[in-house]
């Protein structure tokens, strides 16, 4: 069907259920090409930590048959649909290595990117290639599958991909710290990660954001809140927690949340509820150094009237700003510019995507490279056209 | 094992070698460059001793620049260029051509940054992996990716193989570890890829390049994350009676949700001569040994092992035995640490490095062991079981060329089955020229050149590490030099 289009020179949006088409730059295409009816999961060896699912099979399909044997994602896939105006529920597990944007436990576990094993996918030329495997291991040949992941379907269309997946933790424990300033909870977070108890999220959410938490044990908080999850065995846990809370002393008596609201508070962040959408504001994604973080937004709300959320223990920011022309662009990215990092625009109005640069503008040399690598995959540049960058 | 055929050197560029490296000395220095015989000798092969030859010039730059001024003026004088780190590629990686300028990393190793609160340093590739560890040591940190020659390989050589180690299941491989990169085209650009966070922002450039072999550029310097060190680890041994036990013993462990941080299965061969050299108190009456390896506090250790012992007596298990200290841990290690010394004090080996599914590990090895037969040969078994990557070491004699051919042979039809029962030829070696022919059992002739139009975007004149990865039929059209059958064969 490809070849078909190729021949004739027609644009193609490339979509799966549709979580992901209000984020990137809008892309105005010939047709759509929908991954929608590639479903369902090819292999599943779950002592050999391996799952194959074709494209479009929905994540809570993949996610709820991981569950039955006990196992999970690593890298706790977003699905921004909520955050950007689409139902939740509607991500496939093809946009989730398309885009791969992944949840707290990223820090500890890697991201999709990370876990992805191997791919089958065709090209702008209609070519059906396949790279990498199903086995853990592999250095045969480049590494194209991992290349294709947060390429937004710019260079081929996955039909099926194969990743590796991991046990369920068998309990959960999060420690909330209350009231720190930004610079003194990321400074927290980042000797959390300097331990080695483990810590398999680290999230700060300033008095702004906090608020926002449905949890109930959490709810209508009027303070900041600094959060650090362990997950292990029971014993552990209880092991690694004391040891924790004394490493972190100076920064108070944290309260904790047991299992079930453990569950309930970090399964938010899948869906970014803490920063739900509007039309009134711009979301952006930046990413940095931990110790920047603070600075970063600090720089930012001199300006603007920003929300933010820290994951990642302050390397990744939500950052939520007032709808305005350029969604805040030229004050962002001077910010991070100066730091070092990247910003991306999650959300804004189609018309803010469409001229300002969505993704981090690139240095000549890499953006000669990019220009390349896109013509060897799609030379007619069929596939979301403009999606990333304008002229690419 | 000489079958892997290389181009033929160009004659012109061999009569041009004095002033070329009077160019060379006038962009980075007379004291850069190694061009006397015998000081090129040392350079004239890798850890895959059977290919050599001798290079054209060695330049050894100490900085980003001077490899961009070697490269672009190789660039602009059409000549071929093959990186190198230390030398200890198992595949020819790094194997040198009689016409080509080496471009050796490894006076370039300097710690440039740590940066504990942020958890990453930033250093010249030409850095031991070693040194990278043993400098954050101070303060309980390490580099994660541990391949066996830590002491002596680059970093350069494990972006370049994206090398794993004993440790990956739980840590990861060379690409898990690694957030940004300096990397020089052939044309000599500098390129600078991510940085010290996370994620780096458009095409996900680091994966093409790690793992490239050279294709693609020279990584001059990167960013890799380091890690808090584990408050303690401990192993514990299990001898089975089949290997089809050992497989379904992993398999459960697996299941309950527990992932060691290593486990290493040896088959009756591997443990003979291993025992026999470093006396590590293994058992010889089983035909299958698992080292099972765990991290935590000491009452997380005892805990998990107690867990896995537990399990593993589902199993009828000849021999459990958890470690009780760490002179006893040592010992456990000692013998799997010396496997590859060991079996080379007893025969010449040639180290095969496939990846198979874990379920595939009985009737895998029972085939290899038939392959072997059928070409009069014998193998011993070595397997990191927890992530599938499968090292058979074929004996045979090297003074005889018809065993060296038939370990050859053997090798070959091994990698092929690997591939057969949904595996992949190489884990963590690399492809080099060793299996550079064997490519196509894994790939169509689509997928490479999907791969092959990466190189041609980063190299479109195909000079940087020319001849290797992709078999030669494929990449034809691409080269501008000629094949021949090497001349040791003829």
């Amino acid at each position: 069907m490809i070849a078909r289009l190729a021949a004739q020179n027609r644009t193609v949006e490339v979509v799966g259920h549709g979580a992901l088409r209000n984020a990137g730059r809008p892309s105005a295409a010939d047709c759509v090409v929908t991954t929608s009816t590639l479903k369902g999961v090819t292999l599943y060896e779950s002592t050999e930590l391996v799952m194959s699912a074709r494209s479009g099979t929905p994540l809570y399909t993949i996610e709820s048959e991981l569950a039955q044997k006990g196992q999970m994602l690593a890298f706790e896939p977003i699905d921004l649909g909520p955050a950007i105006g689409a139902p939740a529920g509607s991500l496939s597990i093809g946009g989730v290595f398309a885009t791969n944007i992944c949840g707290p436990r990223r820090v500890q576990s890697g991201s999709a990117r990370d876990h992805l094993l191997g791919v089958r996918a065709v090209n702008g030329r209609g070519e059906l290639f396949k790279s990498g495997g199903r086995v853990m291991k592999n250095v045969t040949g480049l590494d194209v599958a991992r290349g294709l992941t947060g390429s937004w379907g710019t260079l081929a269309i996955m039909t099926e991909v194969t990743f590796k997946v991991v046990p369920l933790p068998q309990s959960i424990l999060t420690l909330v710290y209350t009231g720190l300033p930004d610079d003194l909870a990321i400074e927290l977070l980042t000797t959390a990660m300097g331990t080695p108890y483990e810590v398999s999220g680290a999230v700060h959410l300033p008095k702004a954001s906090a608020a926002r938490l449905q949890e109930p044990s959490l709810r209508g908080s009027r303070d900041s809140l600094t959060m650090i999850r362990l997950e292990n065995f029971q014993a552990s846990i209880e092991e690694r927690k004391g040891k924790l809370k004394d490493a972190l002393k100076v920064y108070g008596t944290p309260r904790e949340l047991d299992a079930e609201a453990s569950w309930r508070l970090w399964s938010e962040f899948r869906t970014l509820t803490v920063m739900p959408y509007s039309a009134d504001t711009a979301l952006w994604r930046i990413s940095t150094s931990p110790s920047k973080g603070p600075e970063i937004v600090a720089a930012i709300q001199k300006n603007l009237a920003a929300v933010a959320v820290y994951d990642w223990s302050g390397g990744l920011i939500w950052l939520e700003v007032p709808a305005q022309a350029d969604a805040g662009a030229a004050d962002i990215r001077r910010a991070v510019a100066v730091r070092g990092g990247h910003a991306t625009l999650i959300r804004a109005a189609p018309e803010v995507r469409a001229s300002v640069e969505v993704f981090e503008p690139m240095k000549p040399e890499l953006e000669r490279l990019t220009r390349g690598i896109k013509t060897a995959f799609d030379p007619q540049a069929l596939f979301n056209r403009g999606r990333m960058y304008a002229t690419i | 094992m000489t079958s892997v055929k290389l181009p033929i050197p160009d004659a012109n560029v061999i009569a041009r070698r004095g002033a070329i490296n009077d160019d060379l000395a006038r962009l980075i220095g007379r004291e850069a460059l190694v061009t006397d015989e015998e000081g090129r000798r040392a350079y004239e092969t890798d850890a895959l001793t059977a290919y050599r030859r001798m290079p054209l010039v060695v330049a050894l730059p100490r900085t980003t620049e001077d490899v961009a001024k070697v490269l672009r003026y190789c660039h602009d004088n059409n000549l071929k260029v093959v990186p190198r780190g230390a030398g200890t590629s198992l595949c020819g990686g790094a194997l040198p051509a009689e016409d080509a300028v080496v471009v050796c990393i490894s006076k370039m190793n300097r710690i440039l940054e740590v940066d504990y609160a942020n958890r990453f340093a930033r250093v010249e590739t030409g850095i031991t992996n070693l040194a990278i560890s043993a400098r954050v040591a101070e303060r309980g940190f390490f580099y994660a990716p541990d391949p066996s020659s830590q002491l002596a390989c680059t970093l350069a050589g494990n972006l370049a193989m994206n090398s794993g180690g004993a440790h990956c299941l739980k840590y990861g491989v060379t690409t898990h570890n690694v957030l940004g990169a300096k990397m020089v085209l052939m044309d000599g650009t500098v390129v600078e890829i991510g940085g010290p966070y996370l994620e780096s922002s458009g095409y996900d450039m680091l994966s093409l390049v790690i793992g490239s072999e050279g294709q693609l550029g020279i990584i001059t310097e990167a960013t890799v994350r380091i890690i808090k060190t584990a408050e303690g680890a401990r192993p514990m041994m299990l001898g089975f009676s089949a290997p089809e036990t050992a497989g379904e013993c992993v398999a459960a462990i697996i299941a309950a949700g527990i992932i060691p941080v290593a486990i290493e299965y040896m088959d009756r061969p591997a443990i003979e001569v291993c025992e026999a050299y470093a006396r590590a108190g293994y058992p010889l009456d089983v035909e299958a040994l698992l080292i099972v390896e765990v991290e935590g506090s000491d009452a997380e250790i005892e805990s998990l092992l107690a867990k896995i012992a537990a399990i593993a007596a589902r199993f009828n298990p000849k021999r459990v035995e958890i470690s009780a200290d760490a002179d006893h841990s040592a010992r456990i290690w000692a013998g799997r640490k010396a496997a590859f010394g060991a079996i080379g004090r007893l025969s010449d080996y040639y180290c095969m490095d496939g990846t198979i599914p874990l379920g595939q590990l009985p009737y895998v090895l029972s085939r290899i062991s038939q392959i072997c037969a059928e070409h009069g040969l014998k193998a011993a078994n070595i397997f990191h079981a927890g992530d599938g990557n499968l090292h058979p070491l074929i004996l045979y004699d090297a003074n005889k060329p018809e065993e060296a051919e038939k370990a050859e042979a053997a090798g070959a039809a091994i990698l092929s089955l690997c591939v057969e029962v949904g595996g992949c030829l190489t884990g963590e070696h690399g492809v080099g020229i060793e299996k550079r022919d064997l490519m196509v059992a894994q790939f169509s002739a689509t997928d490479l050149v999907v791969q092959m139009r990466i190189k041609s975007v980063f190299d479109p004149a195909w000079r940087l590490n020319s001849a290797k990865v992709f078999p030669l039929e494929a990449s034809e059209s691409l080269r501008s030099d000629t094949i021949a059958r090497s001349p040791e064969a003829a």
